[in-house]
């Protein structure tokens, strides 16, 4: 039990309890408040994994302006507890089984094929910043100024869609 | 050392978590932060892949999911948004049929 | 019990720095309220507190005890994990993000070398910007979770001003990483370094190493606007002024709680200012060349005078208190100053951190210059120079800067 291992170990019960609590809280914003944990907690198995710029990014962008916008919105709309109709119900009955079924397949899955896989490299050789900046806009650089028109038209579509009607 | 292999099924433990919150919920705000949680799950095999074989690919891609993942929520917040103000609830099952 | 000091010394010795670190700040803090009361009162013609102790020194301890002592209400109707939450993540945010700041250069003693920060990660500005983003739910959560209609105005008010001005924070910064070529706060000082220019070589004058820099100061007056923003200072305090909303997002919030806000907005503006100072103004590098070796008894030729006159000043002071111990206090100054005069190995290791800490006295001292002075924005006119102007001017920046770079390297 070496100690990247406990560590893991920690990050991963941290971010399976969160989700768990977004799945058992009744008011929206609890389960935005445990997603922004499953976040943190990602970010820092990212940083385990020695993709510290990845992690950042997961930080900044991700926990810090999505989940705000997510925030935002559950406190403009004054969304409130949740209700439990029948259909929610029978949902449950039905749906706990298929999706743990759904985690059992993909997790026998990865372990049946655990021999294919060359062992992890060290921990620098990944994402140094300056790796990953280079791939980015060298052999990726064509995604990359499709992603700024994407967000141009997210924005464009955000504004057309939030203006009041008059 | 951490083995990938842990990575993955946290991954895949993620994944079923947010796929169980999508099927449970009933409020269409949390259903969309499972599809985030879903992301994320997805972005975590991405990097431990890319940590495998030791190339920085994994980040660029966790790089552009990231983005994508942010256009996605500001447009379906603004859907949500409409759809919260015409239907006055924000309930799925209000939502089931076509007409108001 | 040596080897067990040796092969846990990776834990214990960031543990100690940490306890100073906490203590020192918390310190800071109180003597910086009490800095500003001081301040403000002076640009207003009065005097401010100085009946608590002398000079009203001890006002930040009678303050304190006030916050202990006082009823910690909560109303009715609050969402308790969001009342509870806003205030913890704020003051942790606002002390975190202190640890990865470097204070000084690296200090070798007794045969260990060790960083002058806490931690030493070599994506520390990231680490910044992160902790400054996650700051954001602090307020949002406190004006939310108090069930009333003016908190949440001025939460929501004051969270959108703090993202919008950390866009601009975040792209007035690229021009000093194009020029460092490092995102590690400790390197970026290192490259300021330029051993026979002393204060040019900074980033703000920018004759930086092998002559690779830029002046970036276009990049600091947007950085220092936004980070007054982001801190929520005047001018930019609608949000939580007096006259305006009842208090803001704090108004359900008191004694304890309140606090807590208040030492988390304190500190913030600390971290931002110690920012500055690395990013723009050399970190912890003296202004003068490295040649000039007699400046380097600077910091106990300031400090000797300095106790002399409090003694001189307390020995004629009005209350008996104040006359033994303002004395007390400017001995222990003299003696301090004396020391450092006497021992070249104190005076070395302190060379760098006394210049950082009088730069960032000088940035708080501009902060709590400008409460006294400014009258505050109105909320459209935030948001448009946020978006409408301070943007543009640091994109601006990073176009400028990187174009002077490409044409040096041709």
């Amino acid at each position: 039990m070496t100690a990247p291992v406990i560590i893991f170990f920690v990050l991963a019960a941290l971010a399976v309890l969160a989700s768990v609590s977004l799945i058992l809280q009744r008011h929206p914003i609890h389960s935005a408040l445990s997603l922004i944990v499953v976040m943190v907690a990602l970010a820092g198995l990212y940083l385990l994994m020695g993709a510290e710029f990845v992690a950042a990014v997961q930080i900044i962008v991700y926990g810090g302006a999505v989940m705000v916008l997510f925030v935002f919105v559950i406190m403009l709309l004054n969304a409130g507890d949740e209700e439990r109709t029948n259909f929610s119900k029978l949902a449950t009955f039905g749906g706990i089984p298929l999706a743990l079924a759904l985690g059992g397949i993909i997790a026998a899955a990865i372990v049946r094929s655990s021999g294919h896989l060359p062992p992890p490299a060290a921990s620098g050789a990944m994402s140094s910043t300056k790796q990953l900046s280079m791939l980015l806009f060298s052999e990726f650089v064509y995604p990359f100024e499709l992603t700024s028109f994407l967000i141009l038209v997210a924005i464009l579509g955000a504004i057309v869609l939030a203006q009041r009607e008059n | 050392m951490v083995p990938t292999n842990y990575y993955l099924i946290l991954s895949a433990v993620l994944f079923g978590l947010g796929v169980l919150a999508f099927v449970f919920k009933r409020n269409i705000i949390t259903i969309f932060m499972a599809i985030e949680l879903m992301l994320n799950a997805v972005n975590l095999a991405f990097v431990a892949f890319g940590q495998a074989l030791g190339k920085s690919d994994g980040g660029v891609f966790v790089l552009f999911v990231i983005v994508v993942a942010a256009a996605e929520a500001a447009v379906g917040l603004g859907i949500i948004i409409l759809t919260a103000r015409n239907r006055r609830s924000l309930n799925v099952e209000r939502v089931d049929l076509l007409k108001l | 019990m040596s080897e067990f000091l040796a092969k846990y010394a990776f834990l214990i010795i960031p543990i100690i720095k940490v306890v100073i670190l906490v203590f020192a700040v918390l310190t800071i803090d109180a003597y910086l309220t009490w800095l500003e009361r001081k301040v403000i009162a002076h640009i207003q013609a009065r005097w401010g507190p100085h009946r608590v102790g002398p000079h009203g020194l001890l006002q930040p301890l009678a303050d304190g005890i006030k916050f202990i002592l006082k009823e910690d209400p909560m109303p009715s109707g609050v969402d308790k994990i969001g009342y509870f939450l806003a205030p913890f993540l704020t003051l942790t945010l606002a002390i975190t993000s202190l640890s990865v700041i470097p204070f000084g250069p690296d200090i070798k003693a007794f045969g260990y070398v060790t960083n002058f920060g806490i931690a030493d990660v070599n994506v520390s500005l990231l680490v910044l910007f992160a902790i400054t983003a996650l700051g954001v739910y602090g307020v949002a959560l406190a004006g939310w979770a108090s069930n009333n209609k003016y908190s949440l105005l001025g939460g929501l008010r004051s969270s959108a001003q703090m993202i919008s001005y950390e866009l601009a924070l975040t792209l007035s910064v690229v021009g000093v990483l194009l020029i460092a070529g490092d995102l590690s706060l400790k390197h970026i000082v290192e490259h300021q370094d330029n051993g026979s220019l002393g204060l040019l070589g900074w980033n703000l004058f920018g004759f930086a190493k092998d002559g690779e820099g830029f002046t970036q100061i276009i990049g600091f007056i947007c950085f220092f606007i936004a980070a007054i923003a982001e801190t929520n200072r005047v001018p930019f305090d609608l949000p939580e002024a007096e006259s305006e909303l009842v208090a803001g997002f704090h108004t359900e919030y008191a004694s304890m709680k309140f606090a807590m806000f208040f030492i988390g907005e304190y500190t913030s503006m600390i971290a931002v200012s110690c920012l500055a100072t690395i990013l723009f103004f050399g970190g912890w590098l003296s202004p003068f060349p490295a040649s000039w070796t007699l400046t380097h008894y600077l910091p106990s030729v300031i400090l000797i005078p300095f106790g002399l006159w409090v003694i001189f000043d307390g020995i004629r002071y009005e209350t008996i208190f104040g006359r033994i111990l303002l004395p007390g206090v400017g001995t222990v100054l003299t003696a301090m100053g004396a020391a450092l005069f006497l021992s070249p190995a104190a005076n070395d290791l302190i060379q760098g951190p006394f210049w950082f800490f009088a730069k960032v006295f000088v940035f708080l001292f501009f902060y709590i210059w400008m409460r006294g002075t400014l009258p505050r924005f109105r909320y459209d006119q935030l948001m448009d120079f946020g978006w409408k102007i301070l943007l543009p001017v640091s994109i601006a920046n990073v176009v400028l800067t990187s174009a002077f770079l490409l044409w040096r390297m041709h």
